[in-house]
C-alpha cells in the first residue's frame, strides 16, 4: 500500500519532468521554423550582387540593398558612438562613486528607460529631431538607437565594474594614482571584457531595432550617407519589402532577413562566447 | 641662457596641465562627468515625458480624457478616440500571456532543476538566440509562415466547429487578434524564462535540502517549496513579459490585421496603440492626427512604465537585487 502511493508519486513526478521538457521543445519550435524558412527563402538571393548593389524599380528583376547595408551601418556605428561613452561614464559614477540617492534613482531611472517601448522612443525622437529641421533625417535615427542602446550599456558595464576587485583599486591608489587615473588607467581595462560584451550586446539590439527608424530614419531608396537626409537602413526595408504586393521584394525580403539574422545573431553569439571564455557577466 | 626645466614647464603651461591631472581637482572633475552622464539618463526620461505631453497636447485639449473610452478612429472627420487600441493591446498580450506563461515557466523550471547539464546549457543558448532575433524578422515569419499556417490548421477548423462561439466567429483570414497574440508570446517566452529561471535559481539550498530530506520527490519539493518561495518573483517575470508584450511593434504591425475597430473575436483584424502608431505615423495628416497618435504613444509609454516598474518590485523581492539573466533584459 505504501510502496504503492510512493511509486504513484514518483510516477507524477517523472510525468511532470516529461511535461517541462516537452515545454521546452514547444518553445524551441518557432526559432527553428523561423531559421528553417530564413535559409531557405533568403539563402539562395544571398549573392554579391544582394549586397553590393541598390534597389530596381519593381519588375525589374535583382538588385540589392547596398543602400540599407550602409545606412544601418552609419546609424548604428552613430548611435554607438554617441551611446557606449554615455553608458560607460554613468556606469562608472554608479559603481565607483554611487551609493547616494542620485545614483538609485539613475539607476531606477536606466532601468525604466529599458523597459520603455522602442516605438515610444521613436515618437519621442521624432520631436526632438526631426519636428524641428521639418523632414526625417539619419542624424534622428541615430540618437533612437542611442537612446535604446544607452540602458543596457549603462547597467551591463556597472555589473562588471562591480566585479572589479577592491583590491586592484587599492594598488593603483597606493602607488599614488589619483582616483580617476586609476579608475581609467586599472579599473576600466580589466573589465573591458564585460565591457565590450555589454556594448556588442547593445549594438546587436539596435542593429535590429525597426520601429524607432521608421518615422525618424524613414528610408531611402537612393543611396545616401548624408545624415542630415533621410536614410535607408535593413530592418525598415525588410519591413516595407515584407508589406509590399510584389513577389520579387517578398524574396529580397527574406534575404534581407538573413543577412540581419546573420548579422545580429553572430554578434551577439560572439559577445556571449567572448564573455564567457573571459569570465565577464556569467 | 639655460632654462629649469621646471621652469620650462610653468612658462609653456605643460607642467600645469601635469600638475592639474595629478591634482584632487581633476578628481572631482572626472567625478562631476561621470555624474552628468548619469543624470542625463535621468534627464532623457524627463525630457521624454514632458514632450510628449506637449506634442500631444492639441489631441489632449480636444477630446480629453475620453480619449481613452471612445472608440472612433476617423482622420478625415479628426475625430479620435483610442479604444480599439487599448483593447487591442490587452487583447493581443493577454493572449501572449496565457501561450507563453505556462511553456515559459516549465522550461524555466525544466533548465534551474532537472534538465541534465549536458543539455541544460544548448536550450539556454537557444532560448537566448529567441530573444536576440530581430522584432522585424518574426514579423516576416508571421505574415508568410505563421498566419497561413494559423488560418488552414486552427481558424478553418475552429470557424467550421466553433464558429457559433462569438469568440471564434468571423472569416478566417490568418492575420488578426490571434496571429498577433501568437507572435508576441513566441517573443516574450525568452524573457519569462531568463528571468524565473533566475529567480528560481535564487532560493536558496537550503529549501530543497530540507524538502528532499523530508521524503519529497523533485517535483514534490519543485510544487511544494521551490515554486512558493519564488512565487513573488516568478509573477514579476511573468509581468515583466506583459511588459514586452504591451510594446512590441514591428512583428504585432505585421500580422494583426490593422483594423481600427473593437475586435470582435480571436479571428478578426486588430490593431494595438504601438501598432497604430507605426503604421500611421509617417503619414499623419494633419497636427491633430499626429497629436492623437503621439498621445497614444504616452498612454503606452504610461502603461509599460507601470507594469515595468511592478513586475521589477516583485522580482526585486525575491533575488533581493542580484543581476539578473545574463544579458537578455
Amino acid at each position: 500500500m505504501r510502496r504503492s502511493r510512493h511509486r504513484g508519486r514518483r510516477l507524477r513526478g517523472l510525468l511532470m519532468e516529461a511535461l517541462m521538457f516537452a515545454a521546452a521543445i514547444v518553445v524551441l519550435v518557432p526559432l527553428v521554423s523561423i531559421l528553417f524558412y530564413a535559409a531557405r527563402q533568403g539563402l539562395p538571393g544571398l549573392t554579391l550582387e544582394f549586397l553590393t548593389s541598390m534597389p530596381r524599380p519593381v519588375g525589374e528583376p535583382g538588385g540589392g540593398m547596398a543602400n540599407a547595408i550602409a545606412g544601418s551601418i552609419v546609424m548604428v556605428s552613430l548611435a554607438a558612438l554617441m551611446a557606449i561613452p554615455l553608458g560607460v561614464l554613468a556606469a562608472v559614477y554608479l559603481s565607483e562613486y554611487g551609493e547616494t540617492r542620485v545614483a538609485s534613482a539613475i539607476r531606477f531611472g536606466s532601468d525604466v528607460l529599458a523597459g520603455v517601448p522602442s516605438i515610444v522612443v521613436g515618437v519621442f525622437v521624432y520631436a526632438l529631431a526631426v519636428v524641428p529641421v521639418r523632414h526625417f533625417n539619419g542624424f534622428a535615427g541615430s540618437l533612437a538607437l542611442a537612446v535604446i542602446m544607452l540602458p543596457t550599456v549603462t547597467r551591463t558595464t556597472e555589473a562588471v565594474l562591480r566585479l572589479v576587485p577592491t583590491s586592484l583599486r587599492e594598488g593603483a591608489l597606493a602607488l599614488g594614482a589619483t582616483r580617476w587615473r586609476a579608475i581609467l588607467t586599472v579599473v576600466i581595462p580589466s573589465a573591458l571584457p564585460g565591457i565590450v560584451t555589454g556594448s556588442m550586446l547593445a549594438i546587436a539590439r539596435a542593429a535590429g531595432e525597426t520601429a524607432p527608424l521608421l518615422f525618424t530614419a524613414l528610408g531611402n531608396r537612393f543611396w545616401s550617407l548624408d545624415l542630415t537626409q533621410p536614410m535607408a537602413s535593413l530592418p525598415v526595408q525588410i519591413y516595407t519589402y515584407a508589406i509590399s504586393p510584389y513577389e520579387d521584394w517578398h524574396r529580397q525580403a527574406w534575404t534581407g532577413a538573413t543577412v540581419l539574422i546573420l548579422l545580429v545573431l553572430a554578434t551577439s553569439i560572439a559577445a556571449r562566447r567572448y564573455a564567457r571564455a573571459r569570465g565577464a557577466l556569467r | 641662457m639655460q632654462v629649469p626645466p621646471a621652469a620650462l614647464a610653468r612658462r609653456t603651461g605643460a607642467g600645469r596641465v601635469q600638475a592639474f591631472l595629478r591634482s584632487q581637482r581633476a578628481d572631482g572633475v572626472f567625478r562631476w562627468l561621470t555624474l552628468a552622464a548619469g543624470v542625463l539618463i535621468l534627464l532623457i526620461l524627463l525630457a521624454m515625458a514632458l514632450g510628449m505631453v506637449r506634442a500631444a497636447g492639441p489631441s489632449i485639449d480636444r477630446t480629453g480624457w475620453r480619449f481613452l473610452v471612445r472608440a472612433e478612429w476617423d482622420p478625415v472627420a479628426e475625430e479620435f478616440g483610442a479604444a480599439a487600441f487599448v483593447v487591442g493591446t490587452l487583447a493581443s498580450s493577454a493572449l501572449a500571456l496565457v501561450l507563453a506563461g505556462p511553456p515559459g515557466l516549465g522550461v524555466a523550471i525544466w533548465l534551474a532543476e532537472v534538465a541534465p547539464a549536458r543539455l541544460r546549457e544548448p536550450v539556454s543558448f537557444l532560448v537566448e538566440l529567441l530573444a536576440a532575433a530581430p522584432s522585424v524578422v518574426y514579423g516576416l515569419w508571421g505574415i508568410f509562415v505563421l498566419a497561413p499556417w494559423l488560418r488552414d490548421h486552427v481558424q478553418v477548423p475552429l470557424s467550421e466547429h466553433l464558429g457559433f462561439v462569438p469568440l471564434f466567429s468571423g472569416p478566417p483570414l490568418g492575420v488578426g487578434l490571434m496571429a498577433g497574440g501568437v507572435v508576441l508570446a513566441i517573443m516574450i517566452v525568452p524573457t519569462i524564462t531568463a528571468v524565473s529561471r533566475e529567480v528560481l535559481r535564487a532560493v536558496p539550498d537550503s529549501l530543497r535540502e530540507g524538502a528532499l530530506a523530508m521524503g519529497s520527490t523533485r517535483w514534490e519539493m519543485i510544487r511544494l517549496v521551490l515554486l512558493p518561495a519564488a512565487r513573488p518573483g516568478i509573477m514579476g517575470a511573468i509581468i515583466l513579459g506583459l511588459g514586452r508584450a504591451l510594446g512590441e511593434t514591428m512583428a504585432v504591425t505585421m500580422v494583426i490585421g490593422n483594423r481600427a475597430e473593437i475586435p470582435r473575436s480571436l479571428l478578426s483584424p486588430a490593431q494595438t496603440m504601438a501598432s497604430v502608431i507605426a503604421n500611421e505615423f509617417a503619414e499623419a495628416v494633419g497636427d491633430v492626427h499626429l497629436a492623437a497618435l503621439v498621445e497614444v504613444g504616452l498612454v503606452l509609454f504610461g502603461v509599460t512604465l507601470l507594469v515595468g516598474i511592478g513586475a521589477r518590485v516583485l522580482i526585486w523581492s525575491v533575488t533581493r537585487g542580484r543581476s539578473l539573466g545574463g544579458g537578455v533584459l
